[in-house]
């Protein structure tokens, strides 16, 4: 009798598992080159422009008198001085943009969560909020020349700068506060009620501070970008290369008005103006993030 | 403390959806009131008007009368946050404040109502954790986050801070439904203790659990999809589950039905 090996060493049935399909594991090696491709050309050039930024820029603002002086007196192609006029423009600029911004877009940003709803009122503010995130700052810059210094009758100042830049930060505190505000559960809302408590101090009290760390981090990131808009200091403020603390009146220099004043200068002096200014934005702009990273830990709910 | 609860022709009504249909029910006070029903038939909806909080839904509307101890709390003079106030309520999901330490949350009800007087509050903490059968398990670390807690102990914190306001009533939305059957002991045993100082009404699936922990038993269920719900009857707990005069109720405790 001949028996058959093949046949008794065979299962009767079958396996139920087989090893992955070639068509599958060939999409998988494709979607996983895409990915890793599409990673390094968002890398690439941010560690380009970073790497440029440090190689230029760090030399020179490695010098205390970057920091304390401004550029008043010297020549255009004198070496030297410092921006402290220019990163103070920044700050205060920036500050107060954010002082006024932060109240008006918490509070519709609170208005279109917890007690717009449906209405025709948040409705048409959505709508608006929409628009004005996509208004481009050159438009905002002309707005308010045209509404504070052409209507108005005031100068071109800081403060208008500083106008110009709530525009375009109200639109993204609003979005931010929105979006954190919709995430908070609304079983605490309830649990809130349930236990007496009026819906005003809810959303104060409960609500808000809930949804606090994702608020400020918004706040931070928009108020690291505004620091950065480039048109309404063109438009709306004069260089000075001194330091000007008067916020309300006469020429305030700030890091982007230094860095396009300074591209007209074609000395070694000016190319070491704008890249120093560059990465001092660059080190502000940081320090900005990595405070609200740091607040945000702080203030976010934990469970240890 | 205690109060009673009369229900009178309550209809309710989610936007143009009729919800609940003519429903009417006393709750005696110091007393375990359950409600039990299939999902749908407007139980929790009935627990939610007995506090106002229906009403917190956009759209939601309410008619007919509900009573606390023959105040009618749907009157237009009466403010629906002391009503809310009077008339606690425990979710059916723990929901302790994220932000809030564990004696915050405890406490938060009288602190954000003013109280500030921290001896007093400290009082406060520990007898309402004390009642909620949570003390010994969390006095070392009243400071600690509330969400740190498992999910049974979050619960008797909401118990906890839901008692530390002193209602009258104490309203609960199917509250073990999502814990485990050693935290729902704990829950059970904790709702008998606070029947002596609180009128208790109680939404729940477990028929068992009504069976345990209740002294008079509403069924509620609805004619199909889209019908309003309806109370079918409501009784004794013990002749529900023995013999009761519905035999619509008969047969969903039997598990005939749906």
């Amino acid at each position: 009798m001949t028996t058959d090996t093949a046949d008794l060493t065979r299962l009767a049935t079958p396996p139920t598992f087989q090893s992955v399909s070639g068509a599958r594991k060939f999409k998988n090696g494709l979607a996983t080159a895409a990915v890793w491709g599409a990673f390094l050309v968002a890398i690439v050039p941010l560690v380009w422009v970073l790497f440029i930024v440090v190689q230029r820029g760090l030399p020179i603002v490695v010098n205390a008198d970057w920091w304390q002086k401004s550029l008043n007196g010297l020549l255009s192609r004198q070496q030297g001085g410092g921006v402290y006029h220019a990163i103070y423009g920044t700050l205060v600029q920036g500050l107060v943009c954010a002082v006024i911004s932060v109240p008006i877009g918490l509070m519709v940003g609170v208005y279109l969560v917890e007690y717009g709803g449906r209405s025709r009122l948040a409705k048409a503010t959505t709508f608006m909020v929409d628009i004005l995130t996509g208004v481009p700052s050159i438009v905002a810059a002309l707005f308010v020349y045209s509404l504070w210094i052409t209507t108005f009758g005031f100068g071109r100042s800081g403060f208008a700068v500083a106008l110009a830049l709530v525009l375009l930060m109200v639109p993204v505190i609003v979005r931010t506060t929105e979006e954190m505000l919709k995430i908070v559960p609304d079983e605490l809302r309830e649990a809130s009620y349930a236990l007496g408590i009026p819906k005003w101090k809810t959303i104060v009290k409960i609500v808000i501070p809930t949804a606090l760390s994702g608020i400020l981090t918004g706040i931070m990131l928009a108020l690291a970008r505004v620091m950065g808009e480039t048109a309404p200091v063109l438009v709306l403020a004069a260089y000075a290369p001194y330091i000007n603390y008067n916020l309300f009146d006469g020429p305030m220099a700030s890091l982007p008005l230094l860095m396009t004043t300074e591209r007209s200068n074609s000395t070694a002096a000016g190319f070491d103006r704008i890249w120093g200014a560059a990465i001092t934005l660059v080190i502000i702009i940081t320090l900005f993030n990595l405070l609200a990273t740091v607040v945000s830990r702080v203030l976010a709910p934990k469970t240890k | 403390m205690a109060k009673r609860i009369d229900v009178k022709e309550l209809n309710l009504y989610y936007g143009k959806f009729h919800a609940v249909q003519e429903v009417s029910i006393a709750v005696p006070p110091r007393n375990v009131t359950a409600f039990i029903g299939p999902s749908g038939c407007g139980k929790s909806t009935v627990l939610r008007s007995l506090n106002r909080m229906h009403e917190v839904a956009p759209g939601a509307r309410v008619e007919g009368s509900v009573q606390l101890d023959g105040e009618d709390i749907y009157a237009s003079s009466v403010d629906p946050v002391q009503v809310r106030r009077t008339i606690g309520m425990v979710f059916q999901r723990p929901n302790p404040f994220p932000t809030m330490s564990i004696k915050d949350n405890v406490v938060a009800g009288l602190r954000l109502a003013g109280t500030k007087n921290k001896k007093q509050l400290d009082e406060v903490a520990e007898r309402s954790l004390r009642g909620a059968n949570l003390w010994n398990e969390v006095k070392d670390r009243l400071d600690r986050p509330g969400g740190g807690l498992s999910g049974g102990q979050q619960q008797r914190l909401c118990i906890a801070r839901a008692i530390a306001v002193q209602p009258d009533v104490l309203l609960m939305d199917e509250p073990c439904s999502a814990l485990d059957p050693i935290s729902t002991l704990a829950i059970e045993d904790l709702i008998t203790e606070l029947k002596k100082d609180f009128t208790i009404v109680i939404v729940t699936h477990n028929m068992q659990q009504a069976a345990r922990v209740s002294d008079q038993t509403a069924f509620f269920n609805l004619n199909g999809v889209g019908q309003p719900g309806r109370l079918i009857e409501v009784d004794d707990t013990e002749k529900i589950f023995s013999n009761p005069s519905q035999k619509a109720t008969e047969d969903y405790i039997s598990g005939r039905f749906g």
